[in-house]
């Protein structure tokens, strides 16, 4: 297994760290993983991505040019990656924001409107979460129980109290993820 | 964990006895994550910020002399104002470690990775004969386990240790296992190991004297004479290096760092086109790994060294290979960082296609 994901958004939707969970969660699972962020001047109130690999061998190159799945969250973002999804590969992305679809034909293309069920729960903060539940249905590279472990690793212990308010996101985030366009795998 | 964060961390394991430095990006974490966990109520370790990168590199004079282990990090515009510095320590024979996390130049440049500190780092940098030993992780794990490495070697030779990273490197977080906890040395022990340093004279023995100065030319070659050989000695006992693929290689990349991991994923992709592709990286900046690229040139049939920059380990690579195969160079700048795709590309325009 080998999966290299880039996940692209604005500064403050939870981008990197969003990124840091799914990696915890790798080491959870024993494998070998590398986070990779954008912290150049960009981050600074404009758009943050970070590249995640999970892998059952040594990683090679953290930075890459092609991603087996990319997860955007912005217009900006959809613009720079839609063109580097490997062919066949999966782009899941939120709807809110968004003013140009994803044209390509030959990726996966999954939807899910997290900012708009963030909303729902009364808590924006859970955005990412329900990211990583749509994701994570759709690539089930991680276990749960590994999301929770890493989840508990990368929040600072004062935060614990907010581990099922989390948890209820990603499981949300399973349920409402739907598919735009499926190519057919070969 | 970060890159950085790991060179904290393994700093306080390996015993250091005191940190100091000057914030600058990409490699500010060291310092937070030293501050973050406060060694000087646990180990004793002193974490000072200094008001400069000056003051860090004499402050490093200091407590090297006194035969401590004494470090201090920084990134390219501030290892630029430490060159006096360090050829002062290279000049007292004085043991430490400085972590340069590369960033682009010239001047004061951009916050992004880059590798064009290479002669900098090798050559000297600073006045004088002289050479830093240089180190170049090119993981996480790498920059938690160099640490300790670069003291031992730094000890061993009475000479500056660098670790040369980058903003890349400084700024992934990747699995790290981190080695148990040492103690710092004794006083005694510091009095046993390093008999050369300032700690105080006993009735026992003449007192020491750590200086740089010699006006005596002829006194002065033979230190000069000294010091040589003491380089020497490093380039036959201390090279160290990686090799990824190369038994069958037909082309050579040459990597170091970063570009060694973007290189790692050329060599696959390389292979999987059918071109077979060999890596060897220099884990030694300097010991340089001349003899193995030597003996590599007698099999393929032309090396690309990958760098970001505008060609700096390129020219060691050719003293290496002396005229025996093509070698060029490839290599993105300014902190823009070259994908595997480019390297791959580079290779068949410049070396199989040239």
């Amino acid at each position: 297994m080998n999966e290299e994901i880039i996940i692209a958004g604005f500064g403050g939707q939870g981008v990197l760290s969003m990124g840091k969970i799914l990696a915890y969660s790798g080491v959870m699972q024993d494998m070998e993983v590398s986070w990779m962020p954008s912290y150049g001047p960009e981050m600074r109130g404009g758009t943050a991505n970070v590249t995640v690999i999970l892998s059952d061998s040594r990683i090679s190159s953290p930075i890459l040019k092609k991603y087996d799945t990319a997860i955007i969250l912005n217009q900006q973002s959809m613009d720079k990656f839609e063109k580097s999804i490997k062919p066949g590969g999966l782009l899941l992305y939120d709807g809110n924001g968004i003013t140009r679809h994803p044209e390509r034909t030959d990726i996966n293309i999954c939807r899910v409107d997290a900012a708009e069920e963030a909303s729902k729960m009364n808590s924006s903060k859970t955005f990412n979460m329900i990211v990583l539940g749509a994701y994570l249905k759709l690539r089930p590279i991680v276990t749960m129980d590994n999301v929770m472990e890493g989840l508990k690793k990368s929040l600072p212990e004062r935060h614990h109290h907010l581990l099922p308010l989390n948890r209820d996101a990603i499981v949300r985030g399973t349920e409402i993820v739907k598919s735009v366009h499926e190519v057919s795998a070969s | 964990m970060k890159g950085n964060e790991a060179i904290a961390e393994a700093a306080i394991r390996c015993g250091v006895d005191g940190y100091f430095g000057y914030p600058i990006t990409p490699q500010s974490e060291i310092m937070e994550t030293l501050m973050l966990l406060r060694p000087w109520e646990t180990t004793g370790m002193v974490v000072l910020q200094a008001e400069s990168e000056i003051a860090s590199i004499n402050m490093v004079y200091g407590g090297a002399g006194c035969g401590k282990k004494v470090m201090t990090t920084s990134s390219s515009p501030g290892v630029s104002l430490m060159q006096e510095g360090l050829t002062y320590l290279a000049g007292a024979e004085l043991p430490c470690v400085v972590v340069n996390v590369v960033r682009g130049g010239p001047g004061l440049g951009t916050i992004q990775p880059a590798q064009s500190d290479y002669f900098q780092s090798t050559k000297g940098g600073g006045h004088g004969d002289y050479n830093l030993i240089v180190l170049a992780p090119s993981s996480v794990q790498e920059m938690a386990d160099f640490v300790e490495l670069a003291f031992d070697l730094a000890f061993k030779y009475r000479n500056p240790a660098m670790i040369l990273t980058d903003g890349m490197i400084g700024q992934m977080m990747e699995k790290v296992e981190m080695k148990p906890f040492k103690p710092r040395w004794t006083n005694e022990e510091i009095e046993q190991l390093s008999p050369w340093s300032t700690t105080g004279k006993s009735a026992a023995r003449e007192r020491n004297i750590i200086t740089s100065v010699e006006l005596d030319p002829l006194a002065f070659e033979t230190f000069n004479k000294k010091l040589q050989a003491k380089y020497r000695k490093m380039e036959q006992e201390e090279v160290r290096f990686e090799t990824f693929e190369c038994d069958d290689a037909e082309y050579l990349l040459v990597a170091y760092g970063s570009s060694a991991r973007i290189c790692q994923k050329s060599v696959q992709l390389l292979r999987a086109k059918g071109i077979k592709a060999g890596l060897l990286r220099p884990i030694t900046l300097f010991p340089f790994p001349t003899k193995q690229i030597a003996e590599l040139a007698g099999q393929v049939k032309g090396i690309l060294s990958v760098e970001l920059s505008a060609g700096q380990m390129v020219e060691d690579v050719r003293l290496a290979v002396n005229g025996k195969v093509k070698v060029e160079h490839y290599g993105r700048m300014g902190g823009m960082v070259h994908s595997p795709e480019e390297v791959v590309e580079a290779l068949e325009k410049k070396i199989i296609g040239g």
